[in-house]
């Protein structure tokens, strides 16, 4: 038969052991690693910081941030910030090689934090400077990893770090567990978690740590950072109304159907996987696992089936509206509302009645 | 100059289908292809070879049929492959990868040394980026992540400057070799394979390793006894509980069903229309 079953059973094989051992009892806690550049917390850390809430919640554990930059960097003030959105308090290491992130020092640093506190749980964002450092403390600490994860949870038999990612290029998703090693480690992407509520006024405490590393014993050397201009960056993440394509379109030519819907809604263009291999739009406009994940109030799928590796990367949207031909597509399982038609036909009708709607009311209030 | 470039043998995702009913992937048909992310490695390293002299040897773990893969990478002009096979490596998760991967990587390099190592971003099977900076840092080797670019590299000085994907920016860094560097997709075109390189490739002797050969040290730290993670579950995602409301064109024109739509949405998510007006007057 060509069909394996793929949902192995690990336990018994190659004498695995699942039991934590006695030593590793004493790891508690959940950390959020807060990434930050030039003045600025990366909304990914805030995102982070809400679900570890969650976590240590049902651990019955304090959440911690974890702080790390040069000595002009506004490191309490980004703590004040996390207490919050929901840290009981913050490791800040504050050291002149750590001014601008380069992976040496920072998984020196991080390494250090983890061996002197023992947190049970360590997150961070899967952007490039957190999956960077989290493939290297975790292979420095010999500990389990997991990377974009869609969603966590706590295992109520086992206390144990329930890590959920897609996986087979998106088709299916998995849970992951590091059951005889501690810290677990999980990386989750930007968007993926709801942004928590700030409370201001919500206070905590810092721990202060220092991290003794001269900078001559330091061999990469960061010598420039040439920010993107600000009009080429497409900030999809965050935008509020996506219209997206997919193979459904039929060729680039009628992805200007996606566009002239999104530019009515004041929204930006997505795609699917298919649409970018097939070359109709550009790259950094892939909704899905390996592309982009969003949150928008609405996101409308115009011409996409709706496999896994799409879905994670949008069911978190308010509300969707999905238009395909096929009735059965895995879309309309998710969807809020679907209409079952060709999305080149159905593309300038929604165009149409949407500038309708969105201008009576205009005419309403002039 | 001796620049290693590791790769995997990964099956085409873009062509995998579940079983809808049994969730288990159905592999028949499925071709294996090189890592696509990994040819922006073999390419880099290639030009480096071009341009400084030296040697590129790939290196791969996996099973018997890997040999596939590199030997698709000898016809673009890899000088030397090495497929890392051993039924022991079997359930590796990327910490026992990584240190199957360094051990080899060591061993290479008691028969030359290694300068450079080089991976794709990530594999499109696994898609975890982890492997990269776990061999960097079991080898001690200055780690260059999500390079879109190779600004300088000075044999004599030892040194290299590339520019590194960060959030928002590039920073450009400069480090020492030996390193490895993780690049980054797009950033550069394979060349084509030629008709004597192709021959040359199917006629190519890639060296396996079992675990002895690779040099690896400790048994307990592959596979997976040496894997850390554990698959608890494989699943297919649930269904909301309600399925979409939908209006088919079969009853109804495109222009209607698009109004009853819209209205539909905007009677049901207020907030929703009052947000998009607002962004009109914008």
């Amino acid at each position: 038969m060509s069909e394996t079953p793929i949902a192995r059973k690990p336990a018994g094989r190659a004498g695995r052991s699942f039991e934590l051992p006695e030593h590793l009892k004493v790891y508690r806690g959940v950390w959020v690693f807060i990434e930050h550049d030039r003045g600025t917390v990366n909304p990914v850390s805030w995102e982070l910081i809400g679900e570890g809430r969650k976590l240590a919640a049902t651990l019955g554990v304090p959440l911690a941030g974890v702080l790390m930059g040069g000595p002009q960097e506004p490191l309490e003030r980004f703590a004040s910030e996390a207490f919050g959105y929901g840290a009981d308090l913050c490791y800040v290491m504050r050291d002149a090689v750590l001014a601008g992130y380069r992976n040496e020092p920072f998984t020196q640093g991080l390494t250090h934090l983890v061996q002197q506190y023992k947190p049970e749980i360590v997150l961070l964002g899967a952007t490039t400077m957190g999956r960077d450092l989290a493939g290297s403390v975790a292979t420095t600490l010999q500990t389990g990893l997991t990377a974009d994860c869609t969603e966590l949870a706590i295992d109520a038999s086992n206390r144990a770090l329930a890590a959920t990612r897609p996986t087979f290029g998106g088709s299916l998703l998995c849970t992951i567990m590091t059951l005889a090693y501690r810290p677990q480690m999980a990386t989750v992407r930007p968007r993926v978690m709801s942004m928590p509520v700030r409370t201001i006024g919500r206070e905590g405490y810092i721990v202060e740590a220092s991290l003794d590393l001269p900078e001559h014993a330091i061999v990469t050397k960061l010598i420039d950072f040439i920010a993107d201009a600000s009009s080429n960056r497409i900030n999809l993440a965050y935008a509020d109304v996506i219209v997206s394509g997919g193979k459904g379109l039929k060729n680039a030519d009628n992805f200007r159907l996606v566009r002239e819907l999104a530019q009515v809604l004041g929204g930006e263009v997505g795609a699917s996987r298919p649409a970018v291999q097939a070359g109709w739009v550009e790259p950094e406009r892939q909704v899905g696992q390996t592309g982009k994940t969003v949150r928008p109030k609405l996101y409308i799928a115009a011409g996409i089936s709706g496999a896994v590796q799409h879905r994670v990367g949008m069911e978190g949207a308010d509300v969707i509206l999905a238009v395909n031909t096929d009735p059965n597509a895995p879309i309309f399982d998710f969807a809020h509302y679907g209409i079952v038609g060709n999305a080149i036909q159905v593309l300038p009708a929604l165009t149409e009645a949407f500038r309708r709607h969105l201008s009576a009311r205009q005419r309403q209030a002039a | 100059m001796h620049i290693v470039v590791c790769i995997k043998q990964v099956p085409d995702s873009a062509q995998i289908r579940v079983h809808p009913v049994t969730n288990t992937i159905m592999r028949q048909g499925v071709p294996a292809i090189v890592n696509p992310y990994d040819l922006f490695a073999l390419e880099e390293a290639l030009r480096l070879k071009d341009r400084h002299a030296g040697r590129v040897t790939v290196l791969c773990m996996g099973p018997p049929q890997a040999e596939e893969a590199l030997r698709k990478c000898v016809s673009y002009g890899a000088d030397d492959a090495i497929l890392v096979t051993d039924r022991a490596f079997a359930g590796a998760d990327t910490l026992a990868t990584s240190y199957a991967l360094a051990s080899a990587i060591r061993t290479v390099g008691t028969e030359q040394a290694v300068d450079l190592v080089f991976t794709g971003k990530q594999t499109i099977d696994g898609d975890t980026a982890q492997v990269g900076p776990g061999i960097a840092r079991r080898l001690g080797l200055q780690l260059l992540t999500y390079v879109n670019r190779i600004v300088e590299l000075d044999p004599v000085q030892r040194s290299i400057t590339v520019e590194r994907r960060a959030e928002g920016g590039v920073q450009v860094l400069r480090t020492a070799l030996p390193c490895l560097v993780t690049m980054l997709e797009n950033t550069n075109e394979m060349r084509f394979a030629d008709m004597d390189q192709m021959v040359r490739a199917a006629r190519f002797e890639v060296r396996k390793w079992n675990r002895e050969a690779a040099g690896i040290q400790d048994p307990a730290k592959i596979g997976l006894k040496g894997s850390p993670t554990v698959v608890s579950k494989v699943f297919g995602p649930a269904a909301r509980s309600q399925k979409s409301e939908t209006i088919s064109l079969d009853q109804s024109t495109a222009r209607d069903a698009a109004f009853t739509m819209v209205e539909r949405i905007f009677t049901r998510n207020p907030s929703l229309k009052h947000d998009l007006e607002e962004r009109m007057q914008a």
